[in-house]
């Protein structure tokens, strides 16, 4: 369908392409597919270091009153657990996306600002490598990803952990503003002829959103972060109950920016789902304008919602109500956007490619997720169920089932756009069912852990209470047939790469502007462009084409 | 592109406004709890002349800004006030973090000093990178060639001095002038 309207070239794979021959044009890079191309491998390293301390505490919890590892390092483990996976794995992952996606989408040849991209990613990886240079560098962090004061003052952790952590830190989220701002300034300034903001790509709506979301709430943690710094290295008092500070002050800012963060992670994974659906159900998208709209909600909403991690805190019963009833909203647009998807499929008909299975898994386990958020928004559930088991469920099923499946789903579906070759689809399947398995396996129980009683972040638990040693059983042995399933998913990567099934332009007949040019892209994007009137210009161009045979004049 | 970089500087300032109301905040937060005869010792007088001189750098700024497509000796003349109005007040700042440290006024004292210095010194060094980018402008402006420096980077780096400037309103009223009212 491309072949005659669209110069493709003769790129098939990375190599054809001399501009990124060699390791110095990947150092030096300002492209933003190269840059994209890094920033999903180094938070796929990052997943790999992130799956190991999961497998580590999966391993400690096997049966009761185990000594795997010892207290004081499995409280590094679940530390640099959570944050190698929100800030080293899951922002750089959908910033890859973003970088890699949105020039190509709407139709531009890099971003705004090249070098800033360039600049986001290396202070990502030198940043990252610092917080892991904290193992040797005198014990790693040890306070939990959201590191509550006062425990993080130096006075409870003397180990310059906390400080590698907010440094690195700080470091990344001037990083993720510095791009936050690019995509922002890309996809408003960017956009080829005739591409108005009603006809991007709702992956580019949506990243769109996520900047914004972005820029406004990384400057909180930076504030908080500069606070505990202060207080680690020039003796401030910010945060230090006993010279008047506030320790609530530190989980008011932090979750400030907690709470945008989730929708931060979520959101372009909507976005992913949300181009993937359609093209394998082979139906145009139900709702587009409810499911932009629902998402501009949910920018403003995520907000007004930060102190619904803070319930068991104290608080007064009208910030109680308030922020009860905002969590609650916050369900609307989320479950509009779950219907829509559901619409979309409804009568289509649906090629169960492993893109379309993963995004497929995304909707059942994403509402599972949302649902038993919403039950903490009910405060006397909330005060029963925080800080343990149910949360660290809830946590996993919206994040790894739901933001993550969302990502892998984005994989299966853009790998041949970025490489030229095709993922083995059989490979894929075992990669697929084998991962439902040891995600749900694993994590589902942990709601009866919650339910039971069972603590989070606990290093053991006794013999003799009912159900627990077996549900942790079963849950560290489906732990590990899921990190077997991650194993199959990098094997797939690696020898696809290699041996993989050449792709061509557009191998799932999709609409989108990224699938009217070669893959992989040449350095340059597009020789010409498509015209584009209306959200999906492929479709438009095939059409044309079949209704005057001579095809010239339309495109 | 040249949208491009104003916008980003637009962006870059919403970013940072959320930055320091959550530093504002912070002081307001323990403004009452501990350290008011520390803030005692603050001169609003002083520490308000030195603030005009900040706030008419703006002025400056702007004239720089409206006299650069007729007169490009006078935008070079405005620029270097602007330049000189800045370094005053951040000379100001330096005096006057000297009078409180040899008062044993320091970050580590109590929670004035720690919200104090936390707020103004990331407000000083917001002003002292404002120089640097000013400074750049000037010097591309008296050595660079034609059209340098370049319209966008001009505006963009007058968003920003702007923007550093309306902070220090909002802190000079809120550290300075609050107790008074």
């Amino acid at each position: 369908m491309t072949a005659e309207s669209l110069p493709s070239g003769q790129i098939n794979s990375l190599a054809d392409i001399p501009e990124y021959k060699g390791l110095w044009s990947w150092v030096t890079s300002i492209d933003h597919k190269q840059l994209g191309i890094m920033y999903i491998s180094s938070a796929f390293a990052f997943f790999l270091v992130g799956l190991s301390f999961g497998i580590i505490m999966r391993t400690q919890l096997l049966v009761p009153m185990n000594r795997f590892v010892a207290q004081d390092f499995y409280n590094q483990v679940f530390t640099m657990h959570g944050t190698t996976m929100i800030f080293l794995m899951a922002m750089p992952l959908l910033f890859g996306f973003s970088v890699y996606l949105v020039p190509l989408m709407i139709g531009a040849r890099d971003m705004a600002f090249p070098r800033l991209n360039a600049m986001g990613y290396w202070i990502y990886l030198f940043g990252s490598l610092m917080l892991f240079f904290s193992f040797v560098g005198g014990g790693a962090p040890a306070a939990g990803w959201f590191s509550y004061a006062p425990l993080t003052e130096k006075g409870f952790s003397f180990d310059p952990g906390i400080t590698y952590w907010a440094l690195s830190l700080l470091v990344i989220g001037v990083g993720s503003v510095a791009t936050g701002i690019n995509l922002i300034a890309t996809i408003l300034t960017f956009r080829a002829p005739g591409m108005s903001l009603q006809r991007v790509p709702l992956f580019v709506w949506m990243v769109l959103a996520t900047s914004f979301l972005v820029i406004m709430s990384l400057p909180a943690l930076n504030a908080a972060i500069i606070m505990i710094l202060f207080d680690r290295i020039l003796n401030t008092h910010f945060f230090a109950p006993a010279y008047g500070g506030s320790a609530l002050l530190w989980q008011n800012y932090f979750w400030f920016f907690g709470h945008p963060e989730v929708y931060i992670l979520i959101l372009p994974g909507f976005g992913v789902v949300t181009e993937v659906i359609p093209v394998f159900s082979r139906k145009v998208l139900f709702g587009a304008g409810f499911l932009a709209a629902s998402t501009v909600a949910i920018t403003f909403l995520s907000f007004g919602v930060w102190m619904h991690h803070m319930f068991a805190t104290g608080l007064g019963f009208s910030v109680l109500y308030v922020f009860a009833l905002s969590s609650l909203l916050i369900a609307v647009p989320t479950g509009i956007k779950i219907w829509n998807w559901i619409a979309t499929m409804w009568g289509g008909s649906i090629r169960f490619t492993t893109a379309m299975l993963f995004a497929t898994a995304f909707l059942i386990q994403f509402t599972i997720g949302g649902l038993s958020g919403v039950l903490f928004a009910v405060i006397p559930l909330d005060w029963q169920l925080t800080d343990s088991y149910f949360v660290v469920a809830h946590i996993h099923y919206v994040l790894l089932g739901g933001m993550f499946f969302a990502m892998l789903s984005g994989v299966y579906y853009w790998f041949p756009k970025v490489t030229g070759r095709m993922l083995s689809e059989k490979l894929g399947r075992w990669h697929f069912w084998l991962m439902v398995l040891g995600f749900n396996g694993t994590f589902f129980v942990m709601h009866l852990l919650g339910v039971f009683g069972m603590p989070r972040r606990v290093w053991t638990y006794p013999y003799g209470q009912p159900m627990v040693a077996y549900l942790n059983m079963f849950s560290s042995l489906s732990s590990y047939v899921l990190a077997f399933s991650i194993l199959i998913f990098f094997w797939n990567m690696i020898s696809s790469l290699y041996k993989g099934k050449i792709a061509g332009d557009n191998p799932w007949q999709a609409w989108t502007l990224e699938w009217a040019t070669s893959s992989p892209p040449p350095p340059e994007n597009f020789d010409s462009l498509p015209p584009v009137y209306s959200r999906r210009p492929l479709w438009d161009l095939e059409n044309a084409a079949a209704k005057v045979p001579e095809g010239g004049e339309q495109s | 592109m040249k949208q491009g970089a104003v916008l980003g500087m637009i962006l870059f300032i919403a970013s940072e406004s959320i930055f320091f109301l959550l530093l504002v905040l912070a002081y307001v937060n323990f403004h009452k709890t501990t350290g008011q005869e520390a803030a005692a010792m603050l001169d609003p007088v002083k520490t308000g002349l030195f603030s005009i001189a900040l706030i008419s750098s703006s002025f400056t700024l702007w004239m720089a800004e409206k006299s650069r497509p007729k007169n490009k000796g006078l935008f070079r003349l405005w620029l270097f006030a602007t330049v000189v109005l800045g370094a005053i007040f951040l000379t100001g700042q330096m005096m006057e973090y000297g009078k409180l440290i040899t008062h044993k006024l320091t970050i580590s004292r109590d929670l004035f000093g720690s919200t104090f210095f936390t707020l103004t010194g990331f407000h000083g060094l917001h002003v002292f990178i404002g120089l640097v980018l000013l400074s750049v402008l000037l010097g591309l402006a008296l050595k660079g060639r034609q059209n340098e420096p370049p319209e966008p980077g001009v505006q963009s780096v007058a968003i920003y001095w702007h923007f550093v400037d309306a902070v220090w309103i909002v802190i000079f009223s809120i550290v300075y002038l609050w107790r008074y009212v």
